[in-house]
This record gives structure tokens, sequence and C-alpha cells, in this order.
């Protein structure tokens, strides 16, 4: 009985051995299954999902026109610290004094990609962008200003 | 202060594993004292990536807190996410719409199978398969992609707000998940022929880092690792958050209380998990996906707890609040944490290979652990 | 139609009738020591990329696809790299044994090499005693492993070293028992004769079943005695970091690499000699049409093509199955593989007093 119960564990273990050696056999065989993606030559075809939370951007019209008012918002919903508004005061046609933005830092280093900014911005004026290759050489780079030069805010927008 | 160099007077080896080390899966430092290839004691360090998570959420809001807590236990980050916005909910009786109810409570399962693949790979790879690692981690990819669709992340989806979640499910997010169930019911054997079944794996995992019901309990060990002891300790059953009350789902247990019965909760509770997703999937109700809130959250004075299921065991938060916009002092209790001091009881009188195999099966992960 | 040995032969001639016998030697001594050193860095590179894409498609991945065509080339250039950095030793070390294991390791699979039949009447040293010199050589392979594992001054290298030395100790036991059945049955230890004595079939094809079992306990031994996955305990990546070389760097952690893919040729070359009968190509009894077609395959394909399913046969081994733990390798070896060839001993040589072979 016992010679029978020995031989049996024998041939049990190495059936589930073989099992196992089926498999990646299969997968030895079958090259169709690998998944590999050759990431830096599919660039081109490399799409991301719409929703994808890159970095925070300022989109410009075509009359480099923005819609921030300055009004912090995204500043205080941050946890990081990540966003830094910087306002000044235009003088407008009417010669009235109005707050617009200096510059809108944004440091994408500190950025933990929350979305809490855009949630809050009450103008729409930044959105996520699907950008994902944020490496450089030095880490002042990362701090950016996300309004671009000469730009100012849109008509119609309080 | 404990010797971590040199060796004790009765000849035990003393070896540092980790910080740096292939098994601890971080920077886990365990000063373990050897005698041969016996284990004689486990001592865990910790410390070297606490980032004083708690204190960090001392100084934020309501709605900011939540996306923290992402950097805890990141294999689950959506279901500290749901813990952190529950808990605002309750303070403030805000009434989550159903729609976002079911939003949130799919992601969750998704994000548990996710956990529990790369679980399992890595735990393969531990007892030194690597293929296992590769094909675990396809499934795992289809679930990040769909995570991506919707929640704009892969790994910390920073979706949940308090009152619901962030933005509406993808059009393509029903269509994606029911693929996923399909492609998981069709690999998951292949985990069976490749590891489950496997002699040399089973013969690593039984009988090996046996705790039992009673110590397991008083170590506070929760999730996978207590019930694979065969104690009921499912959050989602016994203090039931969202609607896992209406949801038909088995609490998995396993008696045996070693390794391979904590192996064997947690790929049973991937298919559990498959049957949540599953039930849920076609019938998620219309309308809101996010409750009115105010735009500053204020927690009434007082003290808060909430408890969720993770893919590790309970996670915890208490909220003790001054009435202001921050909390004025935050624990969070991680099930890491408890699991692992119950590692030294299991590892005594184990060899090397078993210590390697058991911290498989707790399935550590360290920023949980330190936070 | 032209072979190594008409070559060999060439030369030999050649050498002889324009140097004196002496100088004959001595430069065919060095040509000899080129080439096994040549074979070597082509057999180490060879391996390496065979075993990194072998691994690469159970993986489900593409394995090296960036030098060379097919990234032929990428065990070419990690060599380089491995040449270009620095040699560490740490402190504390003992510095002599720790330089001089990984060079140990590999004279000793050159040593291996020796005997072994790799074409028709292509040998470097046909011996009389092959299978005696190649169990015997062997074995002193375990030596360089504790002498690393001890100099290196480190717990892991030191606990690793251990275990390699309980390991291949153990694993000798059965390796050199299935060896003997097939020795039984020839009735010679030189390796040329076994090769010989399979005209007629392979020895896996003629010996029955008794053959079979200890052709499948040779290949779990010298799995063990290679140090390959499962049994890689020497080594065992997430539990000793990297084992016996942990503190090895650069060329010298190359040698040692490069000396644990030689050992596994040269074990699986053993193999092929033993139970596929070693450059004998494949011959179907009275199918005089089928043998003629076999035999106009050299030779020296017939022992490559043979040896290289071994290998690829425990590298197979290695991308599927989990490591053992040390007492249960033990177990393995004691409880059953030594138990087995002992029983299976005896069956082979009552089979070969009795004839009950082709």
């Amino acid at each position: 009985m016992f010679l029978v119960n020995y031989i049996k564990e024998i041939f049990g273990a190495l059936k589930s051995l073989m099992v196992g050696m089926r498999r990646t056999l299969f997968y030895f065989t079958n090259h169709k299954q690998i998944i590999t993606e050759q990431y830096p030559d599919n660039r081109a075809t490399l799409k991301l999902a719409d929703r994808f939370k890159g970095e925070v951007v300022m989109p410009h019209d075509e009359n480099n026109e923005h819609r921030c008012t300055g009004c912090t918002a995204c500043e205080l919903a941050c946890p990081n610290g990540t966003i830094k508004v910087v306002t000044k005061f235009d003088i407008t046609p009417e010669g009235k004094k109005k707050k617009a933005i200096d510059k809108l830092v944004y440091h994408l280093e500190l950025c933990t990609m929350c979305n809490l900014c855009i949630t809050a911005c009450p103008s729409d004026a930044i959105v996520m962008a699907q950008t994902f290759e944020h490496s450089v050489f030095d880490r002042n780079q990362l701090t950016k200003v996300l309004n671009k030069e000469g730009s100012k805010i849109m008509e119609g927008i309080e | 202060m404990i010797e971590t160099v040199g060796s004790t007077a009765d000849g035990d080896l003393i070896i540092n594993i980790g910080p740096q080390h292939p098994a601890t899966h971080g920077v886990l430092h365990l000063v373990v004292t050897l005698h041969g290839e016996t284990i004689k004691k486990v001592e865990p360090h910790l410390g070297y990536i606490h980032r004083s998570i708690e204190k960090m959420c001392e100084s934020l809001t309501y709605r900011q807190y939540i996306y923290v807590t992402s950097r805890m236990d990141y294999l689950s980050s959506h279901i500290n996410n749901h813990a952190c916005s529950l808990i605002v909910e309750k303070g403030l009786q805000i009434e989550v719409p159903p729609r976002a109810q079911v939003i949130r409570v799919l992601m969750d399962e998704l994000t548990r199978i996710a956990s529990h693949e790369l679980w399992w790979g890595a735990m393969a790879m531990d007892l030194g398969a690597f293929t296992p690692f590769f094909h675990a981690f396809r499934e795992r990819e289809v679930i990040n992609d769909i995570m991506e669709e919707t929640c704009g992340a892969r790994l910390t989806m920073n979706y949940l707000l308090p009152g619901g979640v962030l933005d509406d499910i993808h059009p393509n997010f029903q269509r994606k998940v029911k693929d996923f169930i399909k492609l998981f019911k069709s690999k998951i054997d292949e985990y069976d022929e490749m590891v489950t079944g496997n002699i040399i794996f089973q013969s690593r995992m039984k009988d090996v880092g046996y705790i039992s019901a009673a110590d397991a309990i008083s170590f506070g060990c929760s999730g996978p690792t207590l019930r694979g002891s065969g104690v009921s300790c499912d959050v989602r059953k016994i203090y039931p958050y969202e609607i896992y009350d209406k949801l038909d789902f088995e609490e998995v247990l396993e008696s045996g209380g070693d390794s391979f019965a904590r192996y064997m909760v947690r790929i049973r509770e991937m298919k559990q998990s498959i049957r949540i997703i599953e039930q849920l999937i076609d019938n998620i109700p219309e309308g809101e996906f996010q409750a009115k809130t105010k735009a500053v959250l204020k927690l009434p004075k007082g003290e808060f707890y909430q408890r969720v299921e993770t893919a590790r065991g309970e996670f915890g938060i208490y909220i003790v609040s001054e009435g202001g916009t921050t909390p004025y002092r935050i624990k969070f209790r991680s099930p890491g944490f408890s699991n692992l001091s119950a590692l030294d009881h299991m590892a005594r009188g184990g060899k090397i290979g078993d210590l390697v195999a058991m911290m498989g099966t707790l399935d550590l992960v360290i920023p949980d652990i330190d936070r | 139609m032209w072979s190594f040995s008409e070559i060999a032969n060439m030369i030999h001639t050649w050498l002889n009738d324009t140097f004196s016998p002496t100088l004959v030697t001595i430069i065919e001594m060095v040509i000899m020591g080129v080439l096994v050193i040549s074979l070597f860095a082509v057999l180490g590179l060879i391996l390496v990329i065979m075993e990194r894409k072998v691994s690469a498609w159970m993986q489900i991945r593409l394995g090296p696809n960036r030098v060379g065509p097919k990234g032929i080339f990428q065990s070419a250039a990690d060599t380089l790299k491995l040449l270009m950095k620095e040699a560490m030793t740490p402190n504390g070390a003992d510095k002599f044994l720790f330089n001089f294991a990984p060079y140990l390791a590999i004279i000793v699979a050159m040593l291996l090499m020796a005997p072994i039949v790799f074409a028709k009447d292509f040998t470097m040293w046909d011996l009389n005693i092959g299978v005696l010199y190649v169990s015997a050589v062997s074995s002193l392979s375990v030596i360089s492993i504790l002498m690393a594992g001890w100099a290196s001054n480190n717990k892991y290298s030191l606990l690793g070293a251990m275990r390699s030395g309980a390991q291949i100790v153990s694993y000798e036991l059965s390796a050199g028992l299935a060896i003997l059945t097939v020795v039984v049955l020839t009735g010679t230890l030189n390796l040329n004769e076994i090769i010989l004595s399979q005209q007629n079939g392979w020895w896996i094809f003629k010996g029955h079943i008794p053959i079979i079992i200890s052709f499948l306990i040779f290949i779990i031994a010298v799995t063990a005695e290679t140090n390959r996955a499962p049994f890689d305990l020497a080594e065992a990546e997430s539990e000793l970091t990297a084992g016996f070389h942990t503190e090895y760097s650069g060329m010298k952690f190359a040698l040692f690499f490069l000396a644990e893919y030689v050992n596994v040729f040269i074990v699986c070359a053993i193999g092929a000699t033993l139970f596929l009968g070693g450059w004998m190509p494949f011959h179907i009894g009275n199918w005089e049409g089928f043998n003629h077609i076999m035999d106009y395959i050299p030779s020296s394909l017939w022992f490559f093509g043979k040896t290289f399913f071994l290998i690829f046969l425990i590298m197979w081994f290695r991308w599927t199955f989990p490591r053992l733990r040390i007492d249960q390798l033990l177990n393995l070896e004691w409880k059953y593989l030594l138990p087995i060839s002992m029983v299976n001993l005896l069956i082979v040589t009552a089979m070969a007093i009795l004839g009950w072979h082709f």
C-alpha cells in the first residue's frame, strides 16, 4: 500500500508539473499572444484616453486669449500648493482697474493630478492635457507659467 | 534597540533582509535571527517610507485629504479614497446618488482584482517562478486601461469626491468591463495550471506560516490573512457600506490558517469580485453621479470612524473634528501594519524560503504600513 | 564531404610534415586552447541570448530586439558592458580566494570540455574513463562556489554557498547512478564507445522504461547540479538577493555566469551522449532510405541539435516552476531520486545480464 501511494504521489507530482510546462510551451510557440508595446516606436499610434490626467494646461484661442480671471479658486483647491496665481491690475478702456492674472505658475513636480483645480475653476480656464513625457534634466523646467506671453482674458468672462 | 549586525552569543546569524531586498517589495527592513537556515526571530523595522500622511491630512480640507490617501496603499488606492469619502458623507449626512454608489462599488471591485492580480504575480516571483508575474500583468493591464479611460489615471485614480464620483463613467466602460470579465474567466484556469496546482508550489505553501484563528485575532490581522484562518471578518458583510448589503456574494473563508489557505482566499476573492461586477455592470441606475455639496465642507464637532474592506483587509479612518474645515486629528488603521505584526509569530521555526512565501501571502504594501 | 575530423587530421598531417614532433604537440595544444576559449565565448553568448528569448516568449514578451537583427547581439553588448565595469573586491573579503573563485569555476568548466565528443571522431581527449572523469571533475565546481561564498564575507553569500554545497553533493549521487545505468548496459566508460554502442538505436529507445526513468533522473539531477531553477537555491534571488555571487561585479561576475551556462551545455552534452546517441544520427530499423537521408546530416549537427534540445528543456523548467525550499530539495534527492535510481540501476543490471535490450 505504501508503495502504491508512493508511486501515485510521484505520478501526481509529475502530472502537475507537466500541466504547467504545457502552458508555458503554448506561450512559447504562440507569438500572437505577445502583449509587449514597443513604446518609443509606437508614439505615432499611441493614443491616450481623453480623460487622462497628464498635466494642467491653460488653453488659449487664436487671439492669444484665455479664460482665467485670476480668482485663485484653483490655488485654494490644490492640496500641494502646486498652483500660484500672481495677479495684476489691468486698466480697462473705460479707465477702470480690473484684476487679471500676471502669471499662473504651475509646479508640475508637485502635482498629483488630482483634478481638484479643474473642478474648482468657475470659468473652465484650465484643463488636463494628455501628455505624459515629462522627464527633464533640470527640475526648474518643471515649473511652468501656464498663460502665454502677452495673453489676455477673453471678452465676457467675469 | 536590537543588534542588526554580526551574530549572537549562541552562534546564530543575524541577517538584514531589506530595506533593499527583492522579496520585501519596498523598503521594509527585517532583522532575522537565523540558526542555520531556521528562523528564530523576525523583527520588522519600519520608517523608511514614513511621510507622516496623518499629520499632513490635518492641514488639508476634507476634499483635499482624499488624494493623499491614494499614496498609502497604492494598490487599492480607490478603496482608500472610498473610505475617506464615506466618512465625510457620514459626518455631513450627504446622500450619495445611487448611480455614484454603483460606480464606486464597481471601481472598488476592479481595484481589488487588480491588486490581487499583482499580488499573485509578485508572490509567484517570490517563490522563484517568474513567468506568472507577466501573465498576471496582462489581465491587470486591462483593468488599468479601463481605469485610465474613466478615471484618467491608472494607479492613483483620484476618482472620488465626497458626495459622488468626479466624472460619469466613460461610454465604453460597460463594454470594456464585460470584455475584461470574459478575458479573466478564460485566464483564471491558467493561474491554477501555472501555480496553484503545481506540486512545488503546494509543498512550499502548505503547512507553512501557520497562524491559528485566536492568534490572528489577537494580532489584529484582517482581510484575507484573517479569513485564511477561518474567521469571518469581511467588512463588506459585517458593516456593509454603500450597496454591499444588497449584493449577492459570499465571504471567502478558508480554515487552513497556513500560507496556502491565505493564497486560496485571495484567488477565490477574485472570483467573488467578478461576481459582484457581473451583478452590477448591467444595472447601473440612471441619474446624477454627484450629490450637490457645499463649496466648503465642515465636519461637525465630534469623532467619526469609518471602515472599508481593502484588498489587504480592514482599513479604518478615525477623525476628530473641531468643526473646522480641516480635521483636528486623523488616524488611519492600515491593514498591512497589523498583518505584518503577525509575521514573527508565523515565521519562527520556518526556513528563509518560508519567510519569503509568508511575506508574499501577507501581501504587504510598505507605504501602507509606514504611512 | 568534409567534416571536423577530416579538418583536424589535415591540420595534424600538415603540422607533422612541417615541424618537429615536440613543436607539433605544443602548437596543437595552443590551437586547442584557443578553440576551447572561443567555444566558451560563443557558447556563453548564444546560451544567454537563447535563455533571454526563451524566457521572453514564455512570458508573452518580445525579449531583446534592439541590438542587431532580432536582438542577437544583445548578449555581446552585455558582455562588453560587464568587461568595462569595475570588478570590486569588498572590504573584509579574503582577497585571494575571492578573486580566485570565478577562475576556478571557469577552469572546471574548461576541464569538462576535454572528453566530450563533438562530432564523429572529433574529440579533444579520447579518454577511456571519460564518464568517470566527467563526474569526478564536475564535483569540483562546488569548491568554487563555496570559495566564493566564504571569501565574500557576506552572510547571503555564505548561506547560498552552504546551500549549494549540500545540494551539489547530494545530487551528484543520483546523477552518477543515472549515468551508471548506461555504463552498465554498454560496459564501457569511454564516451566514444558509448556512442558507438548506440549504432542501432539510442539508449533512450532501446533501454526500455528503466533508461527513460534514469534519463528523467539525470535531467533533474543535473538541473540541480548546475544550480538552475527550480533548484537555484544557491542564488535564490528573492531569498538571498544573489546568493554566492552577491558581492561579485563586472567580469568576475560574468565568469560565474559563463561557467553556469557552460556547465549547462556540458551536462546536456553528456546527457545527449549517453541517452540520445551523441552524434549518432536517428535511425529507424530497416528503413534504408530514411536512414540514408539521416546519415547525410553532419554528425556535429546531430550532436549540437540534441544538446540544445536538452538545454531548452532545462530552460523550460526554469521559466515554469517555482523554486524548492532547501529541505524539500534534499527530501527530493534522498527520499525519491536516490531510492528510485538505485532500484533502477538494479533493474538495468538485471537487464544487462539477461540481455533484455536490443
